[in-house]
């Protein structure tokens, strides 16, 4: 989607600025937002709070913090897959309880599940379409749905320096489209050749692109 | 240099379908009623969020990057395994887990500098740096980072040369990026622990070098 999350490349947001000593949380409230997006047991595949933050219309996700684009899209994902009620977001009042009999994470499970994580590579055999040192272009897609392949670089050649192995291909993940397992590569792209001559010749932006991203240049 | 946002804001007073992303005022209110019922269902368990909260703003920080960073620039066969797997040298010191399942550690020399952004999200390797600040996750920093990014370098105080070969790494997949900062100069006496205590956030980013402390009384 040529959503506004794509930024890469877009001028006038205005300078970074940084702050000094900065909590981990500015509010108890998004501490417990991080927490419950990390902890609940939902239905759905694996990033979709993220595809999720990237529905939210483009004036809105502009205008709001990073936590509350967190709590806004855990909240679209608990209705939609009807996990809680709109009413009961509302109101603050549960109308039911622990129907699929989901798995409540523990305090003294936390640990272990931050050190396990979740790993996106897979161990399948697929054969790589690219190879290290070849020249390829970006695709010149414009899918409607969630995809990892920035506007900046469609269209663009890079050359491939590193084959990362069979990742799950998150373009189609979490639209519910199957995890399509496919090689991963970080690609180079000219800074030049991605802004033209007002970037430096010496200097390079390096994106990581599926197999479903490129075609030999 | 607001307008965009100040226009969004005006935007946003207008009328919302209620049935698409509806936003009410108060997101501290909305997380207590969303809390509320996540607990009275039995699909949260309060102590296991309080234990989320303790991980990432006690435990998990920029401290290990660190100390992974200070090893390298000490023990040289540790750097060549960090270089080639990142994973698992940083797991030799005990830390790995959600959002560094994959990791890549690029080295910062006299002719490279490395920066890492995340345009399309806020990717970031929480094992050794915990979760980002805001301004790596601002659209200033993931909209500029990659078309100026000596420009963006400059805000932050750092002034590269024009033979200095900048490589912006953007974290588009669920592959980490560290950056291994330049150990200054003048600190061959300094311990591993010692040099664990220059190492900051910001340089394992790529916006910052890491400077002594007599540096940076002079910067």
């Amino acid at each position: 989607m040529n959503g506004v999350h794509d930024m890469g490349g877009m001028q006038d947001m205005g300078p970074v600025r940084p702050e000094k000593n900065e909590p981990v949380f500015h509010a108890a409230w998004e501490g417990r937002v991080f927490a419950m997006y990390i902890a609940i047991d939902g239905d759905w595949p694996g990033g979709s709070g993220r595809y999720q933050r990237e529905l939210i219309p483009p004036a809105d996700y502009l205008r709001m913090s990073y936590y509350e684009r967190w709590l806004t899209s855990l909240s679209e994902l608990l209705v939609k897959s009807g996990m809680v009620t709109r009413t009961e977001l509302e109101t603050g009042v549960a109308q039911g309880g622990n129907s699929k009999g989901r798995h409540m994470l523990r305090a003294e499970e936390v640990a272990p599940r931050i050190a396990a994580g979740g790993a996106a590579t897979r161990d399948v055999p697929v054969v790589a379409k690219f190879h290290e040192g070849q020249r390829v272009r970006a695709r010149n897609i414009n899918p409607v749905g969630h995809t990892r392949l920035p506007r900046y670089a469609r269209g663009k050649q890079g050359t491939i320096v590193r084959d990362h192995g069979v990742h799950v291909f998150n373009d189609s993940f979490v639209q519910g489209l199957g995890q399509k397992p496919q090689h991963l590569y970080s690609v180079r792209f000219a800074a030049r050749e991605l802004w033209g001559p007002q970037a430096a010749a010496t200097d390079s932006v390096y994106v990581d692109l599926w197999d479903d991203h490129l075609e030999a240049a | 240099m607001t307008p965009p946002l100040a226009a969004a804001q005006q935007d946003s007073e207008h009328d919302h379908d209620p049935d698409h992303q509806a936003v009410p005022s108060d997101p501290a209110l909305r997380t207590k009623a969303l809390e509320s019922v996540l607990v009275a269902r039995g699909l949260v368990d309060r102590a296991a969020l309080d234990a989320l909260v303790d991980a990432y703003e006690h435990q998990i920080g920029p401290r290990n990057g660190a100390r992974v960073i200070a090893r390298a620039w000490v023990d040289g066969a540790y750097k060549q395994r960090l270089l080639k797997n990142a994973k698992a040298a940083i797991a030799e010191l005990g830390y790995g887990g959600a959002e560094g399942e994959q990791m890549v550690v690029v080295e910062n020399t006299a002719q490279v500098h490395n920066l890492v952004v995340c345009t399309l999200c806020s990717c970031y390797p929480w094992p050794v740096l915990g979760l980002p600040p805001v301004w790596y996750k601002s659209a200033a920093y993931r909209s500029r980072s990659v078309i100026d990014p000596r420009g963006l370098l400059r805000e932050f105080g750092l002034e590269l040369a024009a033979d200095v070969e900048v490589r912006v790494w953007d974290s588009t997949a669920e592959v980490r990026y560290l950056v291994l900062p330049e150990r200054p100069a003048g600190t061959e006496q300094l311990g591993e622990a010692q040099l664990a205590a220059l190492v900051t956030r910001d340089a394992m980013v790529g916006v910052s070098r890491v400077v002594t402390p007599h540096e940076g009384a002079q910067a």
